[in-house]
């Protein structure tokens, strides 16, 4: 019976949008490759605690109990949400190009130089444009909302134009 | 009661109904895809076919070896390899060991990411002179591309010229002007390093046939060149004219890249020009005309034709030909100007465009006999944008594919790669599995420990094989 239920568990977390963090085992294959290991780590206590609202590709709402200190992009890898990081946080893509909300916009520190060059490669550049790889939980931040930009069709019929490589 | 579905068909059915899947092409758009339809099927067997016995495509090839952290998106790709329903199949080369009918008849999908791996020509008189070289052959040079390791390339002249304002450009323009100990400690190959070492090229110029406001090259990558140690950016004043006048009206990213180049200008007209310096030297509104050449049909300058724009209005604003011409001295050209798709089977259609004709990734849908074809990264798109739009391009199609997938009733098994192996591949050409790219991989880092350096890379298909097959 435990057996059963732990490969219902599995499986439903592999398949459902979630709320929960994912087992750790699961993500992690292979050791040299873990990157995030602060945001596996569950907040200690309630002051340690930030709320944090990711607004996924199809507009859906989800509720993640962050902590002070977490990298908003492994977060979002913890409990499943679709944010891609191909450079590892290291400044060199616009994987995780995130809008964040007006309110909690002014509160995180000025995008540095680098970040802006990389969000100027972003399709559907807003003004609260940022990467998620950029963005480190503080209290302040409590009930931060970030909204991944859409998935778009196509890039041409959007009228999007992506720089020449 | 979804849940206890899901397990059911994962437990009890048998593998004959997992659909299979098969990726042409181990790079980006291919990997991405991957990981995308693994992510959100249930159960579904991927193969993964390459050309070369190496995966990650432009990723290994491609990009600069000044950009490691571009390249950790290798970790990712390999997680995906990694997992038991992805195959990696290298040293198959599609239209010579296999054809596109041959994999739709033995897998439920089959998705083209191979890419576009020649570059464009320009059409004009002596291009195919001695020591113009092909932008993106000299990346493959650098990077350690099979093909490319023998580039005959000539860097005793202290002139060189690159036609193109694109990020290869750049890419181009760094690598020659980078002080040498700097790319010691990249994973630039052996063969690449020892001739910049001996390189005397101390000019580069960088040509456009348009204006300021329209160069393809973004910032990120003019930033990096523009703070380059011992080297010097000297723009020409007349190219800049109105150009501040504009620069309000423009989008963002445009705006910001063009504040870049006018910072830039200032500084160079207040900096005297130091003597050891190297000098970076974009020039614009010039399109080659004809190469010149010596004697011995080796480049000597280019002939440029002046354009102008016309049109008040920047959206409106067009680039024509004057009258006018400029000669260029140089002893080394690099043609820039794009890259193109080839047609890796006479079965592929091509477009006006020469990419591959799809409506939202789906290229084929009219044969009941044979899998459905689909199209993912530059092969569709284009060969433009950076990863983040092949990411975008790649798992938009495999959300296409997997929907597809979900729907589709896979009551036969059609075999997949056993099948491709058995009935058409000659043994001859040995494939290299996932295990064999982890062996070539483990004696190249093995081999750059040696030398300081990340990874010294086996640039030889052979010498590939031999580390790979045991």
């Amino acid at each position: 019976m435990f057996a059963i239920k732990r490969i219902l568990t599995t499986y439903n977390l592999k398949s459902v949008r979630i709320k929960t963090p994912l087992p750790v085992k699961q993500i992690h294959l292979t050791s040299g490759l873990w990157h995030g290991e602060y945001e596996w780590k569950d907040p200690k206590s309630e002051d340690e605690v930030v709320n944090v609202v990711y607004i996924d590709k199809n507009g859906e709402r989800v509720n993640v109990r962050g902590k002070v200190g977490d990298n908003v992009l492994y977060l979002a890898h913890r409990y499943g949400i679709e944010m891609e990081g191909a450079c590892e946080a290291s400044l060199a893509c616009t994987t995780c190009h995130v809008y964040v909300n007006y309110e909690h916009l002014d509160k995180l520190p000025p995008s540095e130089e680098k970040e802006d060059d990389l969000l100027d490669m972003a399709p559907f550049l807003k003004e609260n444009s940022r990467l998620g790889c950029q963005i480190v939980l503080t209290k302040e931040l409590e009930g931060i909302e970030l909204t991944l930009p859409k998935a778009t069709r196509n890039f041409y019929v959007d009228g999007h134009k992506p720089t020449p490589h | 009661m979804n849940f206890i579905k899901l397990v059911s068909i994962r437990n009890f059915s048998s593998s004959r109904n997992i659909p299979r899947v098969c990726i042409v092409g181990a790079g980006p758009a291919g990997f991405y895809a991957a990981m995308h339809i693994t992510k959100n099927l249930p159960a579904v067997n991927v193969d993964i076919i390459e050309k070369l016995p190496v995966p990650f495509g432009l990723i290994r090839y491609g990009v600069a070896p000044d950009h490691p952290e571009v390249k950790n998106v290798i970790n990712q790709f390999t997680k995906v390899a990694q997992q038991p329903n992805v195959n990696f199949y290298g040293n198959v080369t599609l239209g010579k060991d296999i054809r596109i009918s041959q994999l739709r008849q033995h897998y439920d999908a089959v998705l083209l990411t191979y890419g576009a791996e020649e570059d464009k020509t320009l059409g004009i008189e002596n291009e195919e002179a001695d020591n113009i070289v092909a932008a993106r052959r000299f990346v493959g040079w650098y990077n350690g591309l099979p093909s490319d390791k023998d580039l005959k390339i000539d860097l005793s002249g202290d002139t060189a010229a690159i036609l193109g304002q694109g990020n290869v450009a750049l890419d181009v323009a760094r690598i020659l002007l980078t002080p040498i100990n700097e790319l010691k400690s990249t994973d630039i190959t052996d063969h690449a390093l020892n001739a910049l070492a001996e390189s005397k090229i101390k000019e580069v110029y960088l040509i456009g046939r348009r204006g300021p406001l329209q160069v393809a090259f973004t910032i990120k990558e003019l930033r990096e060149q523009l703070k380059l140690s011992n080297c010097q950016t000297v723009w020409r004043n007349q190219d800049f004219e109105g150009v501040e006048n504009m620069i309000n009206d423009l989008p963002r990213p445009r705006k910001r890249l063009t504040e870049l180049m006018l910072k830039s200008l200032n500084e160079y007209k207040s900096i005297p020009i130091h003597n050891d310096n190297k000098l970076f030297k974009p020039i614009f509104f010039r399109a080659p005309k004809k190469i010149l050449v010596n004697s011995h049909k080796k480049i000597t300058g280019i002939d440029l034709i002046c354009n102008e724009l016309q049109g008040n209005k920047l959206e409106e604003q067009k680039c024509v030909a004057t009258a006018n011409t400029e000669i260029l001295n140089c002893s080394l050209a690099f043609r820039s100007i794009g890259y193109k798709c080839v047609k890796a089977d006479d079965e592929i259609v091509f477009n006006s465009n020469g990419l591959v004709e799809n409506s939202k990734g789906i290229v084929d849908n009219n044969s009941n006999t044979l899998a459905k074809l689909y199209v993912a990264g530059w092969l569709g798109t284009g060969p433009i944008g950076v990863i983040l739009h092949t990411m975008g391009n790649a798992f938009q199609v495999a959300k296409v594919m997997c929907d597809d997938l979900k729907n589709k009733d896979c009551f036969t098994d059609k075999g997949g790669f056993e099948e491709i192996k058995k009935n058409y591949i000659k043994n001859s050409s040995p494939i290299v599995n996932w295990e064999g790219w982890e062996r070539i991989d483990k004696y190249e880092i093995e081999q750059g420990k040696l030398r300081n350096k990340p990874r010294e890379k086996v640039c030889s298909i052979e010498k590939m094989i031999d580390i790979a097959i045991i």
